[in-house]
Order: structure tokens, then sequence, then C-alpha cells
């Protein structure tokens, strides 16, 4: 039975360019208040634009509101409901969080303004270092990468750079290799490509834990310059050789750069620094709430060991005395001026221009000081809790490939509903007539027809049972009535889409239609 | 913790239904040596009272946030609809994911199309993607896609881009095999010196540069085209302050191939540099080379359009190592704050906000040129940005501008370039009133004199 969601209004609405009326505009200015001068004269006629913008859409405010919020209901979001993609973390995002970002000695404030006079703005990323170190374990930070994949490559341009110094450039050209396993998410691959580093896959074992002999056996030609390693990896499973990995890795010359994916595992209850790893990146989107907005903004965190701290991007963000002494004590920190120091010679470099998604700085710090120590803690517990909850609750209906206890996701295939013809993507599609955003398909790559369930803490258990529910519901149609569930989803406002025609033919913009640009054509 | 639906009493019950002991339990997965025995040294939690108190009081520490300003070098104060905010605080946008399931993600999905086809229209470009983190790592990701187009492995960049969009891309290429070396400018026109192109052969990948350049002079990319074209080599243009389009003739129309730019002037706050969102266009027949994700139309069975994520087998998640770029996350939230922007603005608002920001930068520089002991070494056309030469250290000159009259007049060359301790970047938007350029003119009149 279907008890999340009933069937609501779906407006239709075009593009905006099909909606676009000459003469209409949604814009005030006030009129120019200094003497004008002929455009001619300050911008040469052919360097002016011609073309009119001719085909941007002409529009009114109202309109553009109307627009936009049609379109709106379209889509599912977190605050609609479980929203279950694994490795994505899609918790609750604090509208506490939005107001801080939008303070308007936050918001209006200009990147290039002086150091004495942005010195709020340099307290917040000063003190969520040192939060975001004291949770990964690893003291040397920076915030200035954008993405979780932005936050790889900077991790392991770190690591190439750290090799390089410690080897010399000769010795370290022998050392192009970085072990990956088959479970990771495929940034990690391309972002150690583009470091320069060849890939070589470490297989996982029938547990779905990493392979140590096989990792073992890769560390034995003096090639290895690292390993990445999700922790919790990507089947929900913690690594729990991670010490023993480490040291294999650290034996053989290389460093340990963990995907700090699954951090919302692990925050308040272990800590990667003291599990020997070099190197991390945070996901600001995921572990520490900040939205995803529909695909970014993000913000990747990178947090090393004292060893490599000389590497990370400039500028850095210091204290200029250093009278921080890992205590909290807020008015020290407050009195202590803090400054961007680009004095690193070591360092990679620059990795974006400025210091990194600030407004992710500000919302990740608002998110750590309103939870608190134990408030981190607490999400953590709930987020496991949850997995584990769905975990035990639907190994009666689905293929569980791996026996062991999964932290904060949990991953199921669709061994059984294959024999009746019915696949993971259709068991997503299903669930969205259920009222959930599906789960994470497809992926682990190593799984034939994974669902990687993520549920984060912000569920409670009624909607657990409900997700529980459906998910039971679509196993017992898959069984009864498979066609039902092949065809869906039965109540969105347009079915499955064909993306192998959409990607042999792409369309990728709108265009006037043929018929209208040939009447306004100039002859 | 109140985001926490759960209460202790559920979490117990949840506890006792899948038959673990206690909370403790749900970890044993991790060896007891790993685990932290102690609460994390982070303080106690706060109320939302004190919350914003403490923020509120950061906030008041950045001076530089209430000045009159004229601060511009790659993020730029602009005008922006109050709708904007409005619709991008919408939970169904900002609370999404990335759109893998169409069918529950079209509203996002479309806000992308119209983003990809605004971003051509303003470019003058085929394709466009669904947008990149900012500006500078947009260039970078062009030059990378340079060597993929060409195979070559030299870029040219013109050393008028922006100081920090270099840098980044030199972090970028140099693990790479991507040779990047400078252009210098005509210390005359302030424009990229096309004699220095000497470098230019057949192994050239492409040429890089900026438009309004970093001194905000307008660079002859047609020539520069020509040039790029004639050994086979790209022009890829990098456009900052992404308002320009509205006045100046697009790069497409002047022979780019690809165009990068930051969209921040598009309706996005200051916010201390970030985040803001990357542009990136380029001509149809590189569409399987372009980096980041893109959207495309589709139909479903009944005939019915709607959108998809497409050309997926570019990307990291099928190609792996192989993938066109490792980027994942793009900047979707800002990107449709850039698109409700322009939709609002329009053709002719685009249009009116660049030939303000034109007028006001020219009226400025002419009163400016007017004080004595004031000079514009550059002499080619400028749009909304221009250098100053003072009579004296421009550095402390701003200082004491910001300090005596509350203005913050400009950025000083020397953060980037100890060989301009005098000269300073001025940027004038639609948003400084008369009164604040005569203000300004006034002041740094008076510190002189």
């Amino acid at each position: 039975m279907i008890t999340k969601v009933t069937t609501h209004i779906s407006p239709h609405e075009r593009l905006i360019f099909e909606r676009s009326q000459p003469g209409r505009a949604g814009y005030s200015l006030p009129p120019l208040d200094v003497d004008e001068q002929p455009l001619g004269e300050i911008i040469p006629r052919e360097l002016q634009r011609d073309d009119n913008l001719a085909g941007m859409p002409e529009v009114t405010e109202v309109d553009v509101i109307r627009h936009f919020t049609r379109i709106s209901t379209w889509n599912y979001s977190i605050d609609q409901g479980m929203y279950p993609l694994g490795s994505c973390t899609m918790k609750y995002n604090s509208r506490l969080n939005e107001k801080v970002a939008r303070i308007g000695g936050f918001a209006n404030l200009h990147p290039l303004a002086s150091e004495a006079e942005a010195q709020g703005a340099l307290e917040v990323i000063y003190e969520l270092q040192q939060h975001l170190a004291e949770i990964t374990g690893l003291p040397g930070i920076s915030l200035q990468p954008a993405a979780g994949a932005h936050g790889e490559m900077t991790g392991i341009m770190i690591i190439r750079a750290f090799i390089d110094a410690r080897d010399g450039k000769e010795k370290s050209a022998q050392r192009r290799t970085m072990l990956i396993p088959d479970s990771a998410h495929g940034t990690n691959p391309a972002s150690a490509h583009l470091s320069g580093f060849t890939v070589k896959t470490i297989k996982s074992t029938a547990e779905g834990l990493t392979d140590l002999d096989h990792l073992r056996e890769l560390c034995a030609h003096g090639d290895v310059a690292g390993l990445m390693l999700t922790n919790p990896n990507t089947l929900g499973l913690f690594e729990r050789n991670i010490r023993e990995i480490c040291e294999i890795v650290h034996e053989a010359g290389g460093l340990v750069y963990m995907d700090g994916a699954n951090m919302n595992a692990l925050v308040g209850v272990a800590r990667p620094g003291d599990m020997g790893v070099d190197v991390i990146h945070l996901n600001l989107h995921k572990t520490f709430s900040t939205p995803h907005g529909g695909g970014g903004p993000g913000s990747g965190p990178v947090c090393c060991t004292k060893e490599l701290e000389p590497f990370l991007p400039v500028p850095r963000i210091v204290a200029q005395t250093s009278v921080y002494d890992g205590e909290t004590d807020e008015h020290r920190l407050k009195s202590v001026p803090l400054r961007l120091d680009f004095n690193y010679p070591q360092s990679i470099g620059r990795v974006k221009a400025f210091y990194g998604n600030y407004g992710m700085m500000l919302r990740a710090l608002s998110y750590i000081l309103t939870h608190g120590r134990e408030g981190l803690r607490e999400a953590t517990e709930a987020a496991v809790l949850n997995a584990r909850y769905i975990a035990h609750a639907l190994v009666t209906d689905y293929e569980k490939p791996f026996e062991g206890s999964p932290m904060h996701e949990v991953v199921f295939t669709d061994k059984r509903q294959a024999r009746k013809g019915v696949h993971t993507l259709d068991i997503a599609k299903r669930l969205i007539d259920y009222g959930f955003h599906p789960m994470t398909i497809y992926f682990p790559l190593i799984v034939s027809g994974a669902m990687l369930i993520e549920p984060t803490e912000s569920v409670g258990h009624q909607e657990l049972d409900q997700f529980i529910d459906a998910m039971r519901s679509i196993a017992k149609e898959a069984a009864e009535d498979p066609e039902l569930v092949l065809n869906a989803p039965h109540s969105t406002r347009i079915g499955r889409l064909d993306e192998a025609a959409a990607a042999r033919k792409p369309v990728l913009r709108w265009k006037p239609k043929l018929a209208e640009s040939h009447s306004t054509a100039t002859p | 913790m109140r985001y926490i639906p759960n209460s202790p009493n559920e979490r117990a019950e949840m506890l006792r239904r899948i038959g673990v002991d206690s909370i403790e339990n749900l970890f044993d997965s991790i060896p007891e040596g790993l685990r932290l025995r102690r609460p994390l040294n982070v303080p106690a939690a706060l109320s939302e009272l004190e919350l914003l108190k403490k923020f509120d009081e950061m906030s008041n520490r950045n001076l530089a946030a209430r000045r009159v300003s004229f601060l511009g070098a790659g993020a730029y104060a602009h005008y922006t609809p109050t709708i904007v905010d409005h619709l991008i605080s919408r939970s169904e946008f900002f609370t999404a994911y990335t759109p893998y399931q169409p069918e529950i993600s079209q509203g996002t999905l479309q806000a992308i199309f119209e983003f990809q086809t605004l971003v051509c229209q303003l470019t003058g470009m085929d394709i466009a993607n669904a947008s990149m983190y900012d500006g500078s790592t947009a260039m970078a990701e062009a030059v990378l896609m340079a060597e993929r187009v060409t195979r070559r492995s030299k870029v040219i960049a013109s050393s008028a881009i922006h100081p920090e969009y270099l840098d980044v891309a030199h972090t970028y290429v140099q693990h790479a095999g991507i040779e990047l070396q400078h252009l210098p400018f005509n210390a005359e026109t302030g424009t990229t010196l096309a004699d220095g192109l000497s470098a230019l052969d057949e192994k050239t990948a492409a040429i890089v540069v900026q438009s309004p350049n970093f001194f905000g002079c307008i660079e002859d990319l047609q020539m520069l085209a020509d040039k790029a074209h004639a050994v086979g080599a790209l022009l890829i243009v990098v456009v900052t302050e992404a308002i320009s389009f509205g006045l100046l003739k697009s790069p497409g129309a002047r022979g780019a191939d690809i165009v990068v730019a930051e969209g921040q002037s598009f309706g996005v706050p200051l916010s201390f540099g970030g985040p803001y969102v990357g542009l990136f266009a380029t001509r149809e027949k590189y569409a399987r080379q372009i980096p980041g994700r893109l959207v495309g139309e589709a139909f479903d069975a009944k005939g019915r359009r709607g959108f998809v994520l497409t050309l997926a087998t570019r990307e990291q998640h099928i190609r792996r190592e192989k993938a066109t770029s490792n980027i994942c996350t793009n900047e979707g939230l800002i990107a449709l704050a850039a698109t409700i922007y322009l939709e609002t603005m329009g053709p002719r608002g685009i249009e009116a906000v660049a030939t303000q920001c034109a007028q006001k930068a020219h009226y400025a520089a002419r009163k400016i040129s007017e004080i004595g002991g004031f000079s514009l070494p550059f002499s080619a056309p400028f749009f909304n940005e221009f250098v100053v030469r003072a009579p004296t250290e421009a550095a402390s000159l701003l200082r004491k501008l910001a300090s005596e009259n509350g203005i913050d007049g400009g950025i000083a060359l020397s953060r980037y370039n100890a060989e301009r301790p005098n000269d300073f970047l001025v940027c004038v938007t639609e948003t400084n009133t008369r009164q604040q350029i005569d203000a300004l003119v006034e002041g740094i009149g008076s510190l002189i004199h």
C-alpha cells in the first residue's frame, strides 16, 4: 500500500524562451546619474555587440516567479522526505545555516578586501579549520577545494609533491602508481589521472573489504605512490584492517589518501588520523549538511598530517601569532589577528581563485556549532542506526551481498527480482510511485544490480517503516505483477525518458524554430 | 538534537528490534583501538539565539562589507533582483541532489537546459555545460580540453589574465604534460602583445586570453583567433566580468573556440569569494570533449518532452581514469541563480546594466585622470575596470582612503606584482552612484594634495 504520497497538481510549463513576448521586461534600474558619453566614443563600434542579444527571453517578474515555481514542483527534495542516495548523505539542510550565510557582513564582503577589514570572515575559516582538524585527527587543512573531486585532486597532488620532495624528482618518477579499490567512486581514478598517476585496481574480498594479499602484491614493486581508500567503503562496510592497510602502504613508501565521502559514519566515533591516514577530503555538502542545490555548490576541504602540511594549497589562513593551543578558548581566538599566508614554497599552488566556497564554510561551521560535540556524535549514531534498521528489515525480501554489519549505508541487489525480469532500475523507478527518491543504483560497480541505501540521521522511524513497506511491496509486485514495476513510474508527469536517443543526437540548447528564424531573418 | 527526528526512546526501540544491545555496539566493526574514547574537542551546542549572535558579531568585524567599494578583479558588486534569492531558496531547488532520476528532477533539469542556452547566447557559442566550480577552474579545464582536442601540449597564456586564474592553471597542468608559456602585454595599451607570439607554432594547442583582461582592457580577439587558427591552435577566451557580454561583441563572434567565464556577476553575492559559477561554452564539434555535466532534450514513450543528463560516457563514473575531467559536483544552485537573474533582466536589462557600468566607469576614469599627478597608464578601450597610476604608493593611499573616507577605492596591483607599486585597479558598476564616484575622486585627490 502506498502510504506516503498521493497525486498532486503538476502544472505544465514550457521553456522560458517559449514564453517570451517582445517588449516584456522584469528589471528596474535607476536612471544613469553621470554625464553620458556617446557609446561609440568609449567602446569602439567594432567591439560592440551587434546581435541585440536576440533569443534571450523577454519576460516580466511575474512570468519568472510562476515559471520557476511551477518547474520547482517537478523536483523531489529532501524537504519532501527521505532521499536515500547512498554515498550522497542527503541530510536535512538547516534554515539557520542559510540565514547565517546570508548575513550582510559575509554576503557583501569582497574577497580582495584587506585582511584587516575582513577579520570576521577569516575567523570563520580559521575556526572551521580547527574543528575539522579535530574531527579528522589531521591537523593540516585547506578549505580551498570547491567540491569532493576537487579535494581529491588536491590531496593527490599533495602526495605527489611530498614524494617528489622526499625522493627527489628523478627517483620519484619511478613512483607513479596510485592504488584504488574496485569499489571506489569514479572520481578517484579520474583525480589520480589528472595528477599524473597510473591507476592500479585492488580487488575486494568476498567479504566486501580490501584484499590485503592483493594490496601486498601490488605494493611489492616499489612504484606505489599511494592508496585512495574510502572508509567506510562504498559498500557501507568499515575497513577493519585499515591500520594494517596503512602500514603496508607506508612500508612500501606510499601514502594513504582517504576519500571522506562517508565521514557521516565516523564523526565523533573514530578519526582517520588515528587510523594511519595521511590525507583526506571531506564533503561539507554531505557530512556537514550544506545543501546539494541540485548539483552543487559543494566544498571539499583537505585535511592532512603535519608532514604534508607544507604542500597544502596557498593562501593558508593563519594566526599572526600562534597562541591557539588546541583548547577551545573563544576569547583568545577572537583577539588573534588572522591573515592570508602565501609563503609556502613547497605548496602545490592554488586550486581555485580566492579561498574556496566560502558560503559553504559558513553553513558548515553553523552546523558544527549547532550540534556541538554531543550532537555531532548523536548524528553519527542516528545515521548508522537508521541504516542498520533498513538492513535488518529488507534482508527478507532483497539479496544482501555482504554479511558484515553496515555502517551508515547498506547495499542490496536485484538478484531475486531479476529472476522475474525486474532489475534495479525498475525497482528504483517504482519507488518513485511510492513517494520516495530512489537509492543510488548500479554503484558500486563491483556489485551487480547494486542498490545503495543511505537514510542519514534525518529520517524518523515512521518514514523508515514506510520506506521498508514500499520496498517489500515492490518485491511482491516484482514476483506477482512484474509489468507494473517494469513500466514504472506511473505517477510522474513524464515517463522514462529515452536517454539513449538523447545521447545519439544531443540537443543541448533551445533554438528558435526554423520557421520563426526564417521570418525574422533580414534579407 | 532538534534536527534528528528519532527521540532517544524511539532509538532504543529500534535497537531492540534489530537485536543490538547498545548504540556503542553499532560500531562493533570498528576495532576497539581505533575508536575515539573521549568527546570531540568541539564546543557544546549553541542555541539558535546564541549562534546568530556569534555570527553577527563576527560579521561586524568585516568592516569592508559596509564600505562604498570600487573593488573588482574577478568579483563584482552588482544589483540583484529580489526574486533571485527568493526562488533559489525554494526547498525543491536547494535541497535536491544532482538530477540522476529525471522523472522527479525535471525542475532542475529544465533550469539547467535554460542555463546552457543562455550561456550559448551570451558567449556566441554552440554548446555550454551545466557549469564549473568557478571562472578560474573553468579556464584550467579549458586548457586541458584544448590539449585533448588538438593532441598538442603547448599552451600560450596572456600575462594580462587574472593572476589567480593563471596560478590555478599552473596547478592543474603541472602533471598533465602541458607546457604553459606566458605572453607579455603591451605596457602602453594594456593588451596582450601579439609580437610575443613567436612561440606560436604547430605544437601549440591554444592561446588563452582574458577580455576584458585583468587590467580591464578589451583584447583584439579576432586577431588572436586568426593567429591561433593559422597554426591549427584554439583560442580560449576568459571573461571575469560577465556583465560585459551585454555590451561587447561575443567571443564566439570574434573567433573563440572555447569561452569560459565567471558568472558571479549574474545575481550571485560576493560572499568572500564563493560559491560562484563557472561558465563553459564551446563549438558543437567538441561536444564529446567538454568537461562536466550536460543536459539534453529527451522524450518519453508517449512523446512528451523532458530533459536528462546526457553524454555521460565522457564522465568519470563510467570512464573512470579516462574521463574528460574529474569534475562531478558543479555549481547547480548558483547556475540557477544566474539563470533566474538573466531571465529577469532579459536582453534589455543586461544591456542597460552593461551600459551603465561602462558609462559610470568612464566618468570615473575621466574625473580621476583630471586630478594632478594621477594618470591612466593604459590606452586600450576598457569596459568597467581600469588601472590608475597614483603619484605615490597605491596600497598605502588606498588604506588611508578606507580609514579616513570609508571608501575601498580599488585593488593595489602590488598585491600581485611588486613592480607596479603605484598602480591600482578601479571597478565601477551600476551600484556605484555619481555621489560615490565623486567622493572617491575627491578622497584620493585630497589625500595627495
